[in-house]
């Protein structure tokens, strides 16, 4: 019998970092302190969360500036999308594969 | 390993999937009490404009083909644009407070990234429309100063609807067609206007809060 839990992507097990995917699979392009604001958490807290995604391949990157005050902004990859999309089908197949009944 | 409780937890997880991603998409504390009380400035102020418009024709004052062309002591032009000022400020003031007590009870921000992006979207047609009206003034073609805005702010709505409850999109597609059959009633821009920004929000905003808020305290 296949492993039900075989599809779900490992990296998305924390509620945070799949708080991010959500949150950039709607938004083309967000920055750290709206990330911040929207999941309620610290800097650092979010920081390394934001650096496991990245190491990933899953988020890009921006560094900018509005005036002197650097602007970090985030968007999601092409293979980011990929990843968490298919980890959303795998909970949904995960859920109606238990409506079955044995 | 087909415990309920997994289950349970997979479809937790689905369901914080979609708040985080409504979230940060869509403004959702949007206050159908806004929509009532910005309809309730409107119907103030057009009865005031009424009244004054009524008691300019009554000493005498007349319209010519470019609008309230006689000035002098009652000065009907600037009274109504000062009134018009005080309406919106009115309506904006008394909208945001019911919309700021609804997002504070569901204890979410009022100034987030949601309401940014709602107010940029709203305000891209609605500064334009402004701007059209204020030109319109300038060169004295008040008739159309009320269809003018109708349409705007339609449109304004129709485009904001992406970014808060989707439900105003339908009130954006009304204001639309009643700015554009008021454009072939040009004298009655005064009831249209009426119709639309005071009757319509309170008749949507009472839709709305009946839809959404009712029973929630």
């Amino acid at each position: 019998m296949k492993n039900p839990i075989g599809n779900l992507n490992k990296v998305f097990d924390s509620r945070i970092r799949m708080g991010v995917m959500s949150i950039l699979l709607m938004n083309e392009e967000i920055s750290f302190n709206d990330l911040k604001q929207l999941l309620e958490l610290t800097d650092g807290n979010l920081a390394s969360h934001l650096i496991n995604l990245e190491e990933n391949g899953f988020i890009k990157v921006h560094k900018g500036f509005i005036g002197r005050k650097t602007n970090t902004t985030y968007s999601i990859t092409k293979s980011g999308e990929k990843a968490f999309k298919d980890h959303l089908e795998a909970l949904e197949n995960m859920i109606k594969g238990m409506h079955k009944p044995g | 390993m087909d415990s309920p409780s997994q289950r349970d937890q997979s479809l937790e997880t689905l369901q914080d999937i979609r708040r985080m991603m409504e979230r940060s998409s869509r403004f959702i504390s949007l206050s159908g009490l806004s929509g009532v009380s910005a309809g309730i400035c409107a119907l103030i102020g057009a009865f005031v404009a009424h009244k004054w418009i009524l008691e300019y024709y009554a000493v005498g004052g007349y319209v010519s083909r470019h609008g309230y062309m006689v000035e002098g002591e009652h000065d009907l032009k600037w009274r109504l644009i000062f009134l018009a000022a005080a309406v919106l400020a009115a309506a904006l003031l008394s909208s945001t407070w019911f919309t700021w007590r609804k997002a504070r009870r569901n204890n979410l921000p009022v100034w987030d990234l949601s309401s940014k992006k709602l107010l940029i979207n709203m305000f891209i047609p609605l500064v334009a429309g402004g701007f059209f009206v204020l030109g319109l003034m300038y060169h004295t073609d008040w008739d159309y100063v009320a269809p003018t805005c109708l349409v705007f702010y339609g449109l304004a709505l129709v485009n904001a609807s992406k970014f808060t409850l989707s439900d105003i999109r339908y009130l954006g597609f009304l204001e639309i067609i009643l700015g554009c059959v008021s454009m072939y009633y040009l004298h009655w821009g005064l009831y249209f206007w009426t119709l639309g920004f005071g009757v319509l929000h309170i008749i949507y905003g009472l839709i709305m809060w009946w839809k959404y808020e009712r029973g929630v305290q």
